[in-house]
């Protein structure tokens, strides 16, 4: 792939990522009355992330068992409503742990 | 300290598990684009310009194969689609400070984790907030990938893999506080979470671009829930 392509594929990629972005957000100014449509954005963020965790949380770490700990981990901290850093780090440390565990039995 | 300044600190403090997250996923963007065959700073801008995971692992494999530029077109559509909802979402919740000039420039950063963010905040946000989010988690986005195009081989496969759950475990801690706190959002988030698992396990339904996928989850159970459990009053 010479430059020139390199740049056309970046200009179409970066373009279209920009648009569906920008384009709701600068257009729509002032609160929507309807009370289905304020309802309904207000849900879709918890559905976004809810739809986007499950379940690829299970495969995210390349290791079923170290995945399945750090979900077990990420759970209990975030039902336990501990900050989102700290259930990052501590579902991280969980899989690595058992990776580690795994490497050396 | 002036409260936008006060506000701006405040967004790059919650920016920083966002960024954290980040890195580990575009550590591994830069290992596969260098991989691929791209020169790493080609890799970067590829990052730099666009800010989003998914839309960007399409990206390079339509880059390595070739492919036309319509497809690469429709494929970051059908893709990144989803923040054209999150961002109608998020139009409702920035306060007066946002005019169309920082609607503009703002409008680049939102991504799932920033929006997500940005949304569970108790009170309307400001552009200095909503700029402190955007700042840190894109020099994570842009350095992870860097530092994954250049030295991508010295981390133990490990140690990066394990970082790839980071995100999850973010979003985790998004959602549950919230499913507690009210049956509404608990229905909403499992119904979602049952449409998404369908939609990966079941034949037929296994070929949806996952970009497909959210939307059609996040729009079902959003639906439902605005019309079974309608949020009364103003804000939530």
């Amino acid at each position: 792939m010479d430059a020139t392509n390199f740049f056309l594929y970046l200009a179409v990629m970066a373009g279209v990522t920009y648009a569906v972005r920008a384009i709701p957000f600068v257009l729509c100014k002032g609160e929507i009355e309807n009370v289905f449509v304020r309802s309904f954005l207000a849900y879709v963020p918890y559905a976004v992330l809810g739809a986007m965790t499950f379940p690829a949380i299970f495969t995210s770490t390349g290791e079923p068992a170290s995945a399945l700990a750090g979900t077990v981990v990420a759970l209990v901290l975030a039902f336990c409503e501990r900050g989102l850093l700290t259930v990052a780090v501590f579902a991280c440390v969980a899989a690595l742990a058992v990776r580690l565990l795994i490497y050396f039995m | 300290m002036s409260t936008k300044m006060q506000n701006f600190r405040r967004g790059m403090y919650h920016g920083i598990p966002i960024a954290l997250g980040y890195v580990s996923v575009s550590f591994t963007f830069g290992l596969m684009g260098v991989s691929g065959g791209l020169p790493w700073w080609q890799v970067l801008l590829v990052s730099m310009c666009n800010l989003t995971s998914a839309g960007q692992f399409a990206g390079l494999d339509i880059m390595m194969a070739g492919g036309g530029m319509v497809e690469m077109a429709l494929s970051q559509l059908v893709i990144n689609i989803r923040y054209s909802l999150m961002s109608l979402s998020l139009s409702q919740k920035v306060d007066d400070s946002f005019v169309t000039r920082h609607r503009i420039y703002l409008g680049a950063g939102i991504t799932d984790e920033i929006f997500a963010v940005a949304m569970s905040q108790p009170h309307k946000i400001s552009k200095g907030y909503f700029l402190g989010l955007i700042c840190v988690p894109y020099l994570g986005w842009a350095g992870g990938t860097a530092a994954g195009a250049l030295f991508g081989g010295i981390l133990p496969e490990m140690v990066r893999e394990s970082l790839g759950i980071a995100i999850y475990g973010m979003f985790l801690a998004i959602i549950l506080p919230k499913a507690r706190e009210s049956r509404a959002y608990l229905a909403v988030i499992l119904l979602a979470v049952v449409m998404s698992c369908c939609f990966a396990f079941l034949p037929g339904l296994k070929n949806i671009s996952s970009g497909f996928v959210i939307i059609i989850c996040a729009m079902v159970a959003s639906a439902f829930g605005a019309w079974r459990y309608p949020v009364d009053g103003k804000g939530e």
